[in-house]
């Protein structure tokens, strides 16, 4: 028994040597560029691929930290501690608000001498670049702009059950709701998710309020019109739209519920235009097979999320020039067309740049750079909340809760649920 | 251990036997139900889990689902080996001398010393993360695997401690004495007298670190990036991907292939595991 | 206690030999004191902080306490475990304890049917939570399955109901570990004294009996042991509730380890979630001394 002491003792220490020289870095490329994301789904996973192939092809080496799970909470759990450890990656998945968080801390490096090189101002508009810089600067590289106040239609189904035309207003919503009913079918597929219920909630809240009223609540955070009787009503639209989304929804990932208005189970979906992915997926074509509509009563405003990729500073121990070229490289590819148009085609989402040609993406795709660039003239390109462009994680949070909540109570009050969602973004703060 | 069966009733064939038999297999099917569940479904082709149910034979074995699934996390298996090897023979090794020293050379403190850890068990990890980070940055280990062994040590400590020290807290004192009296060290005594003595519990300390290292997802995620996540990272960047195409044939059989050394350690080592709990590990 | 000052012959090999115990103990001293207890203290310092994204230095007092009471799901969230803990651990020790008793009467295939009731101990919580978030699912798993083979009106939808889907996670969380508390039961009653038995039998108790009275209440530093194990798993529990519910629907299904996360990474509010961490660790302590301490008294080693 003595000897398997011994034995352990040998095997632990011989285990341990080939591990501390594992750890050194490869050499022999011109230099090496870390990114952290979350697109690991398959059309996103291709997406990402075309990024590394197009790196490589420039020399460089691209180390891929892919982390899933909760829309990117576990990525930027990753990120936070890597950060406090002094191991940033070159490169992460982050976006709208938190680049202004990430870089007050002063871990962002920033991108000028790329983006004047490749006259990002002109190329970008004035939505994105904004978001895209902290104190003057770009600091991060955006890579698509998703519109999310979407309504997938599945036309088959609303002709079985005798409804001639896509809703344009939330009372022509309830109808063809009650018509899908009658027939037997879903009418809404909606997985009862904290962010999905939020996509539906900022939809009604466009849809009642306007684009004023939507920056008002969810820029601004106004009291007034927080705790108003517009808010009352918006929730009490809630309300009566829960009743046509599905029962078996609660907890469901998305695509589970888009999976059944491709398959002809359901008749609609409240989505961004992610959801394209899917009926792609399905071998199903825009226009025909599936109908892609503004949210009822939210026509010529467009909520945006907008995917970015931001650029750290990088620590002591990478800090080499050929590695702050291959994060160079990153910034200047990923808003080359190649990239763009292959991206955002499996994406759904549409380019950051307006000067390319639309004409190769779908029907959905044209019609939503369209809407993007008469938004931009109207005022009314909207920052989604759901998807945290408008506010802090914290104050999003607090709605997601106040909404999630509010749906999950068969009780719910329309009328103190503004007040209730008021102290609730107040204590957040 | 040969006496296994303390059994009191009496081996008749009577009613009773038969209920208790019948007991017995009907609980064993509930736990089997989500292991046959998660098999059928590997095998299934992604229309047949569409139509079919939960547990209805798949028309065609369809072995797609595996070999997909063993392209996306089979490069991640042996990084989880390479973590978990030495992290378990460490914290093992660690632990059975500190509950050496905690069981038979005690000193003033020790006790206190012992009380601090067992609270130590119960820590959300959750909450070390960032200070722990934060060290391991400091010792220049961020993102190696010794880093993230090094914490799977720290923090399996505790658990090896207390067996260690609650199984030699029964070896009767006199043992001991004899030997110091006889002029015996402190290593000639642990290696002479208690090591031999520890089969039992060695055996639950390795089956439990083993589990619960290789099974760590938290860890893995923030401690190990890219090419050297460990395999539970990778099947939950399989199975938690929000977007895309479910295909749950090829997320059960890679759950199947994360699980499979842990399902194999219980099933051949089992006994040893229960030997060792019925030889003192659990006398608290 | 401390029968190492017998041996006071002060050769240098005698000091060294009265050295190594508290030396092999220094280095997992240092580890407790700081990858415990100092991480400990420092998330202590930060709730009282005003720390959001990330850690910062800026005092407030007990605000963070005072906004953590004010927080509804944090109440869900705690209401939540006393309930899921409870539940977890008392049929955890019943069907173990049941289960065990059967296994004890000589059992044939003993080891094979002890195999299957421990299996689920060894699959990670991710594992086990994907798997029964699919069988309880009422559209895909068990529910559509019994519709399917012709019982119509079933329906069984706990994991939607937001009053019920904590009983969900109570049902997969007994899955995995009722097992374990079988084979500690069982390895318990193998070290019974038989002839206390054989003396109960001869004065002509019956089986139930003999359990309930004299074997159950020998097996009580089992029970002790398994409540621990049980408890720390329950506290723990994060990846189920991750995997299998992420919380809803809405946050009914929180549980504190599940808030203490969120709060502090994915939301940006470092000082709640410090706040919150801090309360879990207090409610530990209040379970736990009592333990500790009867521990750490009667267990003297003569």
């Amino acid at each position: 028994m003595n000897s398997f002491n011994r034995l352990a003792v040998v095997i632990s220490l011989a285990t341990l040597f080939p591990l501390g020289a594992y750890a050194a870095a490869p050499a022999d490329s011109k230099g090496t560029v870390e990114v952290v994301h979350w697109w690991t789904s398959g059309g996103e996973a291709k997406a990402v691929d075309v990024l590394k192939k197009l790196i490589e092809k420039d020399g460089y080496t691209w180390q891929d930290s892919a982390v899933a799970g909760g829309g990117g909470a576990a990525a930027m759990t990753v990120l936070k501690t890597r950060a406090v450890s002094g191991n940033s990656p070159s490169a992460a998945q982050i976006k709208g608000p938190d680049l202004q968080e990430w870089g007050a801390l002063g871990l962002l490096t920033n991108l000028d001498e790329v983006s004047k090189a490749n006259h990002w101002d002109t190329l970008l508009s004035k939505t994105v670049s904004d978001t895209m810089k902290y104190d003057g600067h770009y600091v991060a590289v955006p890579v698509n702009i998703h519109r999310v106040n979407w309504l997938w239609i599945n036309p088959e189904v609303f002709k079985k059950a005798g409804i001639d035309k896509a809703p344009t207003t939330l009372d022509e919503l309830y109808a063809a709701g009650d018509k899908l009913k009658a027939a037997g079918f879903i009418p809404l597929a909606h997985g009862g998710q904290p962010w999905q219920d939020s996509t539906v909630f900022e939809d009604l809240v466009l849809s009642v309020m306007g684009p004023e009223g939507y920056k008002k609540a969810f820029v601004d955070l106004d009291e007034k019109t927080l705790t108003g009787p517009q808010l009352a009503e918006v929730f009490t639209h809630l309300k009566k739209l829960q009743g046509y989304m599905d029962p078996d929804g609660t907890g469901q990932d998305w695509n589970l519920e888009a999976a059944k208005v491709i398959s002809g189970k359901a008749g609609m979906q409240i989505m961004g235009d992610w959801a394209k992915s899917e009926w792609a997926a399905a071998g199903k074509k825009a226009g025909t097979d599936f109908e892609c509509v503004p949210f009822p009563g939210t026509k010529g405003s467009f909520t945006y999320n907008i995917d970015s990729l931001a650029m750290f500073k990088l620590s002591a121990k990478n800090n080499t020039p050929g590695n702050i070229a291959a994060q160079n490289d990153v910034a200047k590819v990923a808003l080359e067309p190649e990239f763009q148009y292959v991206f955002n085609q499996n994406k759904g989402s549409i380019p950051v740049r307006s000067d390319l040609d639309m004409s190769k993406f779908d029907s959905c795709g044209q019609a939503s750079a369209k809407d993007f660039a008469d938004a931009g003239k109207a005022n009314s390109q909207l920052p989604s909340m759901a998807h945290n462009m408008a506010t802090s994680l914290a104050v999003q949070g607090a709605i997601f809760d106040t909404v999630s909540n509010f749906m999950s109570d068969k009780n719910a009050d329309p009328a103190t649920a503004g007040k209730k969602l008021y102290s609730a973004i107040k204590s957040a703060q | 251990m040969t006496n296994m069966t303390s059994g009191i009733g009496a081996s008749r064939f009577t009613f009773s036997r038969v209920a208790i038999y019948a007991t017995l297999i009907l609980a064993a099917a509930v736990y089997l139900i989500p292991l046959v569940v998660m098999l059928l479904t590997s095998f299934k082709s992604p229309e047949d889990i569409r139509t079919g149910n939960l547990l209805s034979w798949p028309q065609v074995i369809d072995g797609i689902g595996w070999i997909k699934a063993w392209d996306t996390v089979g490069g991640y298996f042996w990084n989880s080996v390479k973590i978990t090897v030495p992290a378990v023979l460490i914290s093992t090794f660690i632990g059975a001398m500190n509950g050496y020293v905690l069981s038979m050379w005690r000193f003033r403190g020790s006790q206190l010393f012992f009380g601090l850890l067992l609270f130590g068990c119960f820590l959300p990890f959750q909450t070390v993360l960032l200070p722990a980070s934060f060290t391991i940055g400091k010792l220049g280990l961020a993102n190696t695997t010794t880093g993230l062994v090094l914490v799977h040590v720290v923090y399996g400590l505790a658990f090896t401690t207390l067996f260690f020290r609650n199984y030699y807290v029964s070896i009767p004192d006199a043992l001991v004495k004899a030997a110091r009296l006889d002029g015996a060290g402190f290593f000639t005594i642990f290696g002479r007298i208690l090591l031999p003595m520890s089969v039992p519990i060695v055996m639950v300390c390795l089956i439990w670190q083993f589990t619960q290292i290789w099974n760590d997802f938290l860890f893995g995620v923030v401690f190990a990036s890219g090419d050297a996540q460990p395999i539970t990272v990778a099947l939950n960047n399989l199975v938690n991907t929000s977007t895309g195409a479910k295909e749950y044939n090829v997320d059960m059989a890679a759950a199947m292939i994360a699980g499979l050394p842990t399902l194999l350690v219980y099933i051949f080592a089992g006994k040893y595991f229960l030997r060792g709990l019925t030889s003192g590990a659990v006398k608290g | 206690m401390s029968s190492v000052a017998v041996f006071s012959k002060a050769s240098p090999f005698d000091a060294l030999q009265r050295w190594l115990p508290k030396l092999v103990l220094a280095p997992s001293m240092l580890i407790v004191l700081v990858g415990f207890y100092g991480y400990i203290f420092w998330t202590f310092l930060l709730s009282f902080t005003n720390s959001s994204f990330m850690p910062s230095y800026k005092w407030v007092g007990l605000q963070q306490y005072a906004r953590l009471m004010d927080n509804d799901r944090w109440w869900v969230a705690s209401k939540n475990l006393a309930v899921f803990g409870g539940m977890f651990i008392v049929i955890s020790l019943v069907i173990g304890v049941f289960l065990a008793i059967l296994l004890d009467q000589r059992i044939r295939k003993e080891g094979f049917i002890r195999t299957i009731y421990l299996y689920p101990m060894a699959l990670s919580m991710i594992v086990t939570g994907t798997a029964w978030k699919w069988l309880l699912n009422p559209g895909l798993g068990l529910d559509k399955m019994l519709r399917d083979w012709g019982w119509e009106g079933f329906r069984f939808d706990w994991l939607l109901d937001q009053d019920r889907v904590v009983y969900c996670l109570v049902i997969a969380a007994v899955w995995q570990a009722s097992g374990f508390v079988m084979a500690m039961f069982l390895a318990g009653l193998r070290g019974v004294d038989q002839s206390i038995i054989r003396a109960a039998q001869v004065d002509g108790a019956s089986l139930p009996t003999i359990y309930l009275r004299i074997v159950l209440p020998s097996l009580r530093p089992v029970f002790f042991s398994a409540f621990m194990i049980l408890a720390h798993i329950a506290i723990k529990s994060f990846d189920l509730v991750s995997a299998m519910t992420a919380g809803g629907p809405g946050y009914s299904s929180d549980l504190p380890a599940m808030f203490m996360y969120s709060f502090t990474f994915s939301r940006g509010q470092m000082g709640i979630g410090s706040a919150s961490a801090i309360m879990m660790l207090g409610a530990i302590l209040a379970i736990l001394v009592p333990y500790l301490y009867s521990e750490l008294r009667n267990k003297r080693h003569d």
